[in-house]
């Protein structure tokens, strides 16, 4: 449909017409969109929303300029990215806050979506959102000291700014890190505070929250209600995540997901990283799909290097083949413990995972690792194909995948049991969908048809032939159906890039040690199996990245499920969450 | 089965030829441990990729159903062992140490990957524990990020090698003490430990070091600054 990635120069001077005062192109070399007023945001995204067509806002996040050089310009940028549900290029808009008393109007009232994003940024930044329904920290625990993204704050393990770091020997003998600290741990306290008959509250605001949301569910409360906390350590929960439900007898009346107990600071440590020492932690997000996270890192990473790293032709072709493959053991995976949640335990997770070990010997014999594959580089791809892996992959995706995928096709999807248990559950509209700033199958089971590598073509998959999936439900078949629907259509794509792979370089050049990055920012997204992963990166000319935020597809899709569960019952609490298919390691990242 | 199985039959003693089919002398230890070897329940409980793997691992191709151990209890009231997979976080680590307390003795605890054995490359991370050990006792670490499933397996043999090593009359869970349950970690300013609260105390009544130190980081900040 396009293929600019950034704002036609049409709408540019729209909005900048539309709003004079408020709203100026972003003047710094290497970026791009619109600075806005602050006080005039949310007249801004109004007019984006209702006016002009940005209807799906998929990123929200806070960028900390910070220098404790003198005269130094310190303020905290909140960067958002908005799309048109049609497709197209992304229309980005920042606006910039002091760093004391950061204060940006919340535009969760206007994009639901935006609900965890932003409370995200206050918990990470101590941005204040005004207007936000439901502000709390998300991935620390409340009383947590400090804002820890902040440029400024140093945690307990610090030890330089910026990796590589010198020489680990300074006197002939090697150190640990924790040998410095007091403690012998990872952890700090600020001066004089003094632990004795510290009490610990069990966050008392979250089931404030409940309450309200159980009041605005009915005013008739009569009836007692209990708070059921299901999770963290819960085996239907797909690791450790926690909801607390409110439930009447056995219908839910609110639901607040509880997540960060899986925050393993990838933004942090990632900012501290060089770009190339990222790649491997980008495995860790979604720890299903790692080939996925390579890609959208490459792309965003690649954008900004320009021609220099742009990836030969075989290289593009074999990224599309992992791409799909992992898209086909993700759903298969997903597939799985969705059944598993419906109550068919384990027996059909088995045979999703016997399918999936075979995708996994693939990437084993060509990255050497099972699910961490690291296998990206910035302008091509780490090694060639071994010998007889082509032939490998071309056997499983002709012969084997299309025959199992049927299969599975054939004993579940009409399966009384299963009908039964998730026809008209969870159901989503296709406007709550795109409010939601959901993505992926979720976005597609609700009858939008939204796919990145359709709406915003990357890489080279304008080329090949496939179709977007969509369902017209929104509930949990659909979502299921969905991704037996894409499995399909991967298999199709991979079809077509095999009979096309070409011979050749698989580098742009030598594979560098360390890359330099032009001063800049940039977003690549792909369509990941779980739906629309982005990396929104700010480089400052220097080895390591200034800005490395993930928009994480499950973490975002999550916003919706309250929406999902509320008047259902309990039972399908599970079953809702498992149509999402969340991996906690990108919802916490 | 007894004949080709090395754990029994071994006791010292010669058993006549005829009597060889149906009669096997053995240690009192050896027979407890050869039930508990092959029936170690551990709890359904992943934290993050390694989680991945151990699926895997209890999965068709590599199948732990092998070693009686494919019996995978949610609840820790039932299980014997706790595979902890993956990282171990702040926020977490409460509830890890709650779940170690609620399991009955005779318990045992595996490591599996890096994160869990040391931090990993999570380590320097402001939530993240350097290790579960720090909390929990640990009885096999396995490496690797993630392990393979056959390291997994590796790893839990070594489990029942330990187990065969322990003696009945030694065990802690049948001496006359009671073992203490381990204090739960707090949520505060950062995890506090009860167990370093007079440390802490002392560590955070000192002026700090140098004037730049902020109060997060008090050795390394002064380190940096030197």
């Amino acid at each position: 449909m396009t293929e600019a990635t950034t704002a036609a120069p049409v709408e540019k001077s729209e909005l900048e017409k539309r709003f004079p005062d408020a709203v100026k192109a972003d003047a710094r070399p290497g970026y791009a969109g619109f600075l806005v007023d602050t006080s005039k945001l949310i007249e801004v995204a109004t007019a984006l929303r209702d006016e002009m067509g940005y209807d799906y806002l998929s990123s929200v996040t806070a960028v900390d300029y910070y220098s404790d050089a003198p005269n130094a310009e310190n303020f905290i940028e909140v960067v958002y990215h908005f799309y048109k549900s049609t497709g197209g290029g992304a229309l980005e808009l920042k606006v910039q806050t002091p760093r004391e008393n950061s204060t940006v109007p919340s535009l969760t009232p206007l994009y639901a979506g935006a609900d965890f994003q932003e409370r995200e940024a206050y918990d990470l930044y101590g941005v204040n959102f005004e207007g936000h329904p439901d502000q709390r920290r998300i991935l620390m625990w409340e009383g947590f000291a400090g804002y820890p993204m902040r440029k400024d704050w140093k945690e307990a393990y610090f030890e330089e700014e910026v990796k590589p770091f010198k020489n680990r020997w300074p006197e002939g003998q090697v150190y640990r890190i924790e040998d410095r600290n007091p403690f012998n741990k990872n952890n700090a306290y600020p001066q004089g505070f003094d632990p004795t008959g510290f009490k610990e509250t069990d966050d008392p605001k979250l089931y404030e929250v409940l309450e309200k949301a159980a009041r605005e569910y009915s005013e008739d409360i009569d009836t007692e209600q209990v708070v059921v906390n299901l999770g963290p350590q819960h085996p239907s929960t797909h690791g450790v995540f926690r909801m607390a439900v409110r439930l009447d007898g056995e219908t839910i009346v609110a639901l607040k997901p509880v997540m960060g107990y899986l925050h393993r600071n990838h933004e942090k440590i990632g900012e501290r990283n060089t770009w190339t020492m990222n790649m491997p932690f980008t495995d860790r997000l979604d720890y299903l799909s790692s080939m996925s996270n390579n890609f959208g890192y490459a792309l965003a990473v690649e954008k900004l290097m320009g021609d220099k790293a742009a990836p030969p032709e075989r290289a593009e072709y074999i990224r599309v083949i992992m791409a799909e493959l992992t898209r086909i053991s993700n759903h298969l995976w997903a597939i799985g413990f969705l059944l598993n949640d419906l109550g068919a335990f384990f027996t059909p997770a088995l045979y999703a995972i016997v399918e999936r070990e075979l995708i996994l010997d693939i990437f084993e014999a060509t990255t050497g690792s099972r699910m961490m594959c690291n296998y990206f580089r910035f302008g091509g791809v780490a090694r060639d194909l071994p010998e007889g892996v082509l032939e490998k992959i071309k056997s499983l995706v002709t012969e084997r995948l299309p025959r199992k995928i049927d299969e599975l096709d054939i004993y579940l999807s009409e399966n009384e049991l299963v009908r039964s248990r998730s026809e008209g559950i969870g159901v989503i509209t296709p406007e709550e969908a795109i409010a939601f700033s959901t993505a992926g199958p979720v976005l597609r089971a609700s009858g939008v048809p939204y796919d990145v590598r359709r709406a915003d073509p990357y890489s080279i998959y304008d080329r090949f032939k496939f179709d977007v999936t969509v369902r017209q439900h929104g509930d949990v078949y659909d979502r299921y159906m969905i991704r037996i629907d894409e499995m399909r259509q991967s298999l199709q794509i991979l079809n077509q890039a095999l009979k096309d792979l070409p011979g050749g370089e698989i580098m742009n050049g030598k594979n560098p040690y360390q890359v330099r990055v032009p001063a800049g920012e940039s977003y690549g997204r792909v369509e990941g199996p779980k739906g629309e992963l982005g990396f929104y990166i700010v480089s400052n000319g220097k080895g390591n990245p200034a800005r490395y935020h993930v928009r994480a597809p499950s973490f975002i899709n999550l916003t919706v499920l309250e929406k999902m569960c509320v008047g259902q019952k309990v039972a399908d609490v599970v079953v809702n969450l498992g149509s999402i298919d969340i991996v906690l390691g990108e919802v916490d990242r | 089965m007894t004949e080709t199985n090395p754990t029994v039959n071994s006791a010292g003693y010669e058993v006549p030829p005829e009597l060889r089919q149906n009669v096997a002398i053995t240690t009192l230890d050896k027979i407890w441990n050869m039930g508990r070897r092959y029936s170690v329940w551990p709890m359904m409980f992943g934290l993050a990729c390694c989680a991945i793997e151990m699926i895997c691992t209890a999965a068709s191709r590599y199948d732990l159903a092998r070693f009686g151990m494919e019996v995978m209890r949610p609840s820790p009231r039932q299980s014997d062992l706790m595979i902890v997979s993956g990282t171990v976080t702040k926020k977490m680590i409460p509830q890890i140490v709650r779940l170690y307390n609620q399991m009955p003795e005779p318990k045992y605890v595996l490591a599996m990957g890096a994160c869990a054995s040391g931090g990993g490359p999570f380590k320097e991370g402001y939530n993240v524990v350097s290790g579960v050990d720090q909390y929990v006792p640990v009885d096999v670490y396995v490496p690797g990020c993630p392990p393979t499933p056959q390291a997994l397996l590796h790893g839990l043999m070594k489990l029942q090698e330990k187990i065969d090593s322990e003696s009945i009359t030694q065990v802690r869970w049948y001496g006359k003490e009671d073992i203490p349950a381990i204090p739960v970690p707090l949520l505060g300013p950062d995890l506090i430990d009860p167990r370093d609260n007079e440390l802490i105390k002392q560590e955070t009544s000192k002026k700090p070091a140098a004037p730049a130190a902020a109060p997060a980081a008090p050795a390394p900040a002064a380190e940096a600054a030197s």
